[in-house]
């Protein structure tokens, strides 16, 4: 019997409330970027489900995309964190307001 | 076989500056002067090679070597136009500049900066002869620029002297005066005729009308460009400043090439003032003026590389005289004879004022006839030829111009009167300079120990002389009639009829300097004082840098002031400084926005995000909310 789609959806819809919260509360940097990755498969579950149930390529397309976009964004988030760590600064999202001024 | 050399003429003394300016401070000394020196008179071997080409009925060269560049019909070939008139030209550049590079030698070894100097002499030979070789009026124009350049460079050699660097500012902006001219009418030329190069040039200029207003503004618009380079009248300026620069490129550049190159332009382009009279005219006025006007002047003064630079200037309007009235080969025979004498005066100088330790004042000078021997006589060789002393080279080429002159039918007659009694002074200052300078002696016993310059440097200065003498038997108008037409014959009879006139004129000149300045010195005071404002003007050169001072250089500077002192901080900063300031008081409240924590940005995106799905919910119809159709 196949799995309904909506289920697919219901799953990334959680998946991706839970990025979104753990992005807005937490507060090391490290997690942060978890929760930045679990909103992305989330997102990234979405686009494969509904290819399937489509029987388009497309989103799996999308995916693939998505799956590059964020490898690029960790080098560049992973550097700025080392960066940070390495100026003695302190681990903690809100406390690197520098961008204020 | 002549297009394989012409290239040479060229690439030799760039060679030599391209090594000399990127290496020189590596190589040693010696190196240095044989490089500069070499190759110049490389150059001057590949140009004797063209002449005997010429000589032995080679046809004219014009030859294309590469396209420059290209744009639907307009197309600029790099070609480079060997004819007799060329050729003589560059001939006279290798020749001269050759001798005097070897002079240089000498005269700059005690120069920190020997190989700048060779560079830049090279870079300079290099722009003339592009200017003169040139098919086409692009690259001609290219070739005027990099003369005018490389003259700023030598004036201003001595760059830690502020005379030095006001003079090279000078003359650099009244030459790009005339290289604004330059450029509007090659301008003018390609709207009218659809052509930049000499041959498409001279068979097209026909079709414009005859006397037209186009061709006489081109004519006068090229004129504009010639006088600058050649410190013709109002133009002048900057030639006596010029002679802050070192006595060799007083020679080879103010006097003997660069300064010339007006003459070779009016020369060149013989057919375009053919067409336009009224244009030719004013070139012959402005010549006989300039020459009548920088003698005077030269009479006055006591700087002796000064009454050189007035001396230049009152010849080079001679030869302007001669291309105004159609006498192009008179023009070109003097251009030649002066090379010769002017570089020889110039070097010589440059000899006296060494031996004086930098001192220019032709009234401390003296005991030069037993201290410099050689250059005593050479200089003496010099004046008599520019004075026009009989079967010297002056004096062929000067009665030349003086009898072209009279001879012709219209109003260039009072223009040879001019030419006549600039002879006359032309004789008299340049006695009086040599009789101040050299022939103290006769008058008071001077016992001053002067040494004589090294043979490098008083070598050339014969070879000059020489040609000072016999130059005046070389052919020149016969040799260029391929390209101006044969010359009028004239009468034996009025030949020698004008030569004992012009003689005698000069010989005026020579006899008043005589007695003024080496038989009664006391009544050259008297005559001082008895021609009291007369004496102060001429002295003062007609107060032209005054005038120029308060019409140009005062209004222009108080302009620049009112502009930095009102304008720039109240309009230009002003205006921005309000705008910024309006932005930043209407940003404070916006500002407030912008906490600066990641937490902050995200809660908005993801409001943001939420804010759009929900607004395309609504326009689907998923929501109960109904946006638009």
């Amino acid at each position: 019997m196949p799995v309904p789609a909506y289920t697919f959806l219901l799953l990334s819809g959680v998946l991706f409330t839970m990025g979104a919260v753990g992005f807005l509360v937490r507060r090391n940097p490290l997690v942060v970027f978890m929760c930045i990755e679990l909103m992305l498969n989330a997102v990234n579950l979405a686009f494969v489900a509904m290819s399937r149930y489509l029987n388009s390529l497309d989103g799996v397309v999308f995916a693939f995309l998505v799956i590059t976009v964020a490898a690029a964004e960790v080098v560049v988030g992973i550097a700025i964190i080392v960066q940070v760590y390495r100026a003695g600064r302190p681990m903690d999202v809100d406390d690197l307001d520098l961008m204020k001024e | 076989m002549m297009d394989t050399l012409a290239p040479f003429v060229l690439i030799a003394p760039l060679a030599g500056f391209l090594v000399n300016a990127l290496f020189g401070r590596l190589l040693p000394r010696r190196a240095v002067a044989w490089i500069g020196a070499g190759s110049v008179g490389i150059a001057f071997i590949f140009s004797v090679n063209l002449l005997l080409q010429l000589l032995t009925g080679a046809h004219p060269l014009d030859q294309t070597y590469f396209t420059w560049w290209q744009s639907s019909d307009f197309n600029v070939p790099f070609n480079l136009y060997v004819d007799q008139l060329s050729s003589l030209m560059i001939l006279v550049i290798t020749g001269v500049g050759f001798l005097i590079h070897v002079y240089s030698i000498g005269y700059m070894r005690d120069d920190p900066g020997y190989s700048r100097f060779f560079a830049y002499m090279n870079l300079f030979v290099f722009s003339m002869l592009l200017l003169v070789l040139s098919g086409n009026l692009l690259w001609l124009i290219i070739g005027w620029a990099l003369v005018g350049l490389s003259s700023y460079l030598l004036i201003g050699f001595w760059f830690d002297r502020p005379t030095a660097v006001l003079a090279a500012r000078k003359a650099f902006v009244m030459n790009t005066i005339g290289d604004v001219g330059m450029v509007f009418a090659a301008f003018l030329i390609f709207l009218n005729l659809r052509v930049l190069d000499y041959q498409g040039l001279f068979s097209r200029v026909h079709e414009l009308p005859k006397g037209g207003g186009v061709i006489t503004a081109i004519c006068l618009l090229l004129l504009v460009g010639a006088v600058a380079k050649s410190a013709q009248l109002p133009l002048h300026t900057w030639l006596p400043d010029a002679m802050e620069g070192p006595t060799p490129v007083s020679a080879l550049i103010h006097a003997a090439t660069m300064v010339t190159a007006g003459v070779y332009l009016v020369a060149r382009m013989h057919l375009l003032y053919d067409w336009a009279p009224a244009a030719a005219a004013t070139v012959a006025v402005i010549g006989g003026v300039t020459a009548i006007f920088a003698a005077t002047i030269g009479t006055s003064q006591v700087d002796i590389k000064r009454i050189l630079a007035y001396s230049t200037m009152s010849q080079i309007g001679y030869m302007f005289l001669a291309v105004g009235i159609g006498a192009y080969a008179a023009g070109m025979f003097h251009f030649m004879t002066h090379a010769f004498f002017k570089a020889l005066l110039f070097m010589a100088a440059g000899n006296v004022i060494h031996a004086f330790h930098d001192d220019q004042d032709i009234r401390h000078m003296g005991n030069l006839r037993a201290g410099l021997p050689i250059t005593f006589w050479t200089f003496l060789v010099g004046t008599l030829s520019i004075s026009g002393f009989p079967l010297l080279a002056g004096f062929f080429s000067k009665d030349e111009i003086i009898r072209a002159a009279l001879s012709a039918p219209g109003g260039e007659f009072w223009l040879g009167v001019i030419a006549l009694i600039t002879a006359g002074l032309t004789a008299y200052y340049m006695f009086r300079l040599f009789f101040i300078a050299f022939g103290w002696e006769w008058l008071s016993h001077d016992d001053r120990h002067l040494h004589e310059a090294l043979p490098v440097q008083t070598v050339p200065i014969v070879i000059l002389a020489v040609g000072a003498v016999v130059g005046g038997y070389i052919p020149v108008a016969n040799f260029l009639s391929p390209v101006f037409g044969h010359a009028v014959e004239v009468g034996t009879g009025a030949f020698i009829g004008l030569a004992a006139l012009s003689v005698l004129v000069a010989l005026i000149g020579f006899s008043i300097a005589y007695l003024l300045h080496a038989r009664r010195p006391d009544l050259a005071v008297v005559w001082r004082t008895r021609l009291g404002p007369i004496h102060t003007l001429v002295e003062h050169k007609y107060y032209v840098d005054e005038l120029y001072d308060r019409v140009f250089v005062r209004p222009g500077l108080a302009l620049a002031r009112f502009l930095n002192d009102i304008v720039e901080p109240r309009v230009i900063d002003g205006a921005v400084n309000g705008i910024a300031d309006f932005f930043l008081l209407e940003a404070r409240e916006f500002r407030l926005i912008q906490t600066g924590r990641v937490g902050t940005y995200a809660l908005w995106t993801l409001g943001g995000a939420i804010g759009v799905v929900l607004v395309v919910a609504a326009f689907l119809g998923y929501l109960p909310v109904r946006l638009g159709g």
